[in-house]
């Protein structure tokens, strides 16, 4: 039928108002997880501006060191990015022990790096997983997330927690590994290769997917360099950045993995990167299994900074007085501030600490990764459609309890 | 972290410099208040330092009155050196510093963040209103006079101009009960939701007054 217009003067009746609408799209909305609010400015269908606001998941978790022992910290640290907690455990470890100038054994730092790496594995596998699900792919999400059930099995089996583990100790860890620690990490590695051959082969190849990673969410190097990003988005757009690599800490000069960059700086790149550095961290763990002392302590024993043995403390009145102070007052660091930085989930995770020679901590400062990155999605977004958002945010992976803290 | 860019710190702006510092490898600056952008422009564009990595502040009221209480600590590295350092500079309570958004875009949050959290303000910054917290909250939450167990004040709904809602959307939208004051109906009286809602979004008339008056 056609149709039909009453009172039609010129052509120019028709025209549509052209100023651009405002939309708020969160916080409490499916594909801003996380919570955070993005004000967005359309053209049409276009974004045409961006404000996105962070901070509804703020706690306080500066605040909230100054006010513990040293020891006190790593519940929250759990809490940054809860989805590789024992990464920023073992990051806030190394920073105080930098400041302490402490040596731990080598079983230690090895069993660090591969609980470490099976955090970042698990980390790669929800983001990717929840990216493709937002995109309407179900089915690799399913998958990928039962393999990392297994890694959580895995961490609950050495720490007793599946998600908080605050398993890093000043000095060490809090346990050593348990009997079977070799062979069930290598026993889940076919799984997780085999869950992801299978994601890729659904995803890689559909049209949709690629219609909606490929050429969208757009970053160029100079923007990701100058706007502080760091990680997966950083190395999607080519620079060759890991802190692993860059600035090695623990062992990871000894291990031999390559470090997966993008070209364009788009979703696709991000989303491929993360598979291939999954697969980096297998060969890391691998290797740093072969290479861990069968026995021997993961802590160190000064008794100034870690606990002494509970049959010490019973028995011997140095063990109880070490203790004691340990648990009254805390361990004391130097007076002095450092910054140590390791290669978190998203990217370089800082610690900057202050002490002032007491059991507790004048100023923690933690530099979170998805700060910077999400700072930067602004300019991904862009001159892209609205329904490019969901892709794009979900490929930066932010973690609330980090970006905002 | 680097001694030589130390070095050439000193030779080239030797003037700005007051003090510097090496603890476990972590080489620090600190340089004026005055010469805070100058220097960050320096670092950028001759030694290529061109990654932000973060900046932020400490708090020391102690210091007060002799010495500036805030340290504002800045934190970049080079892309194509990987050298790292840390600049460092004191500013008072009260006291605008520059801002380094027009050197590093990534300073932007960051600035936010420092004002949010301490009450600097930042001078040439294009956009500095809170981040973390919200408009309305009183104080500055990581300065060390801030209690840890302070509560804020309730915040007012807030009047936001022009999101009015239009017809049809009428005062009983989005309730899904009660939301008729059967009695005011019965009476034939214009505005008929219940008193709760109909405070809430300002005593509009009902748009439907109910079959029996239709048409």
């Amino acid at each position: 039928m056609e149709p039909h217009y009453e009172a039609l003067e010129d052509e120019n009746t028709l025209e549509l108002p052209s100023e651009p609408m405002r939309l708020n799209m969160g916080p409490s909305h499916p594909a801003m997880h996380g919570t955070i609010r993005m004000v967005l400015e359309l053209d049409g269908e276009s974004i045409v501006d961006v404000d996105i606001q962070p901070g509804y998941l703020h706690r306080g978790f500066e605040k909230s060191c100054e006010r513990g022992t040293w020891n006190q910290v790593f519940p929250y640290a759990d809490r940054l990015n809860y989805v590789s907690p024992m990464l920023n455990n073992v990051g806030f470890a190394l920073a105080v022990e930098k400041l302490i100038g402490l040596e731990i054994p080598e079983r230690g730092t090895y069993y660090r790096t591969i609980l470490g790496e099976l955090a970042r594995i698990s980390d790669h596998l929800t983001c990717n997983g929840a990216s493709a699900m937002e995109l309407g792919a179900f089915t690799p999400f399913l998958w990928l997330i039962k393999v990392r059930d297994w890694i959580w099995d895995i961490q609950e089996q050495e720490t007793g927690a599946r998600l908080t583990h605050s398993f890093g100790r000043i000095g060490g860890m809090a346990a050593p590994p348990t009997d079977g620690f070799k062979e069930s990490v290598l026993a889940i590695f076919d799984e997780i290769d085999h869950a992801m051959m299978e994601s890729e082969a659904l995803l890689l190849k559909n049209r949709i997917f690629l219609d909606r990673t490929q050429n969208i969410g757009n970053l160029s190097q100079e923007h990701a360099i100058a706007m502080g990003c760091t990680g997966i988005i950083l190395r999607s757009t080519g620079v060759d950045y890991d802190v692993r690599k860059a600035y090695p800490y623990m062992f990871y000069d000894r291990f031999d993995f390559d470090v997966p960059v993008g070209h364009d700086g788009d979703n696709y790149d991000r989303f491929i990167c993360r598979f291939e550095e999954i697969r980096q961290s297998m060969s890391i763990i691998r290797q740093a299994l072969e290479q861990m002392p069968k026995s021997g302590p993961v802590s160190c024993d000064d008794v100034r900074y870690v606990y002494p043995d509970k049959s010490d403390v019973y028995n011997t009145i140095e063990g109880t007085i070490a203790h004691f102070k340990l648990v009254m007052e805390g361990l004391k660091p130097p007076p002095g501030e450092v910054y140590s930085f390791t290669e978190g989930g998203n990217g370089e995770l800082g610690f900057y600490i202050v002490s002032d020679g007491s059991g507790t901590p004048y100023r923690v400062r933690c530099r979170p990764p998805c700060w910077y990155n999400l700072q930067a999605c602004r300019d991904m977004l862009l001159g892209d459609m609205i329904a490019d958002i969901i892709p794009t945010f979900g490929s930066i992976n932010m973690i609330g309890g980090e970006c905002d803290r | 972290m680097s001694k030589k860019i130390i070095d050439r710190l000193q030779k080239d702006h030797g003037d700005a410099v007051e003090e510097t510092s090496d603890f476990r490898g972590d080489h620090e600056a600190r340089v004026k208040a005055k010469s805070w952008k100058k220097v960050a422009l320096w670092l950028r564009d001759d030694l290529q330092m061109d990654h932000l990595i973060d900046l932020t502040a400490v708090d020391y009221p102690e210091r007060e009155p002799e010495e500036p209480r805030f340290e504002m600590k800045l934190f970049v590295r080079s892309t194509k050196t990987n050298e790292r350092i840390r600049l460092a500079t004191r500013v008072g309570d009260g006291e605008k510093i520059d801002s380094l958004v027009e050197v590093w875009r990534g300073a932007n949050w960051a600035e936010r963040e420092v004002f949010d959290m301490f009450g600097i303000p930042f001078e040439g910054h294009p956009d500095l209103r809170r981040i973390l917290m919200y408009e309305e909250f009183e104080g500055f939450p990581l300065r060390k006079d801030y209690p840890i167990d302070r509560t804020q004040p309730l915040v007012a709904y807030r009047k936001v101009e022009g999101t009015d809602k239009l017809p049809p959307f009428g005062p009983d939208e989005g309730q899904p009960w009660g939301r008729i004051d059967w009695q005011k109906r019965l009476d034939g009286e214009e505005v008929q939701v219940s008193p709760s809602i109909g405070v809430q979004s300002g005593d509009r008339k009902a748009l439907s007054t109910g079959p029996e008056h239709g048409e």
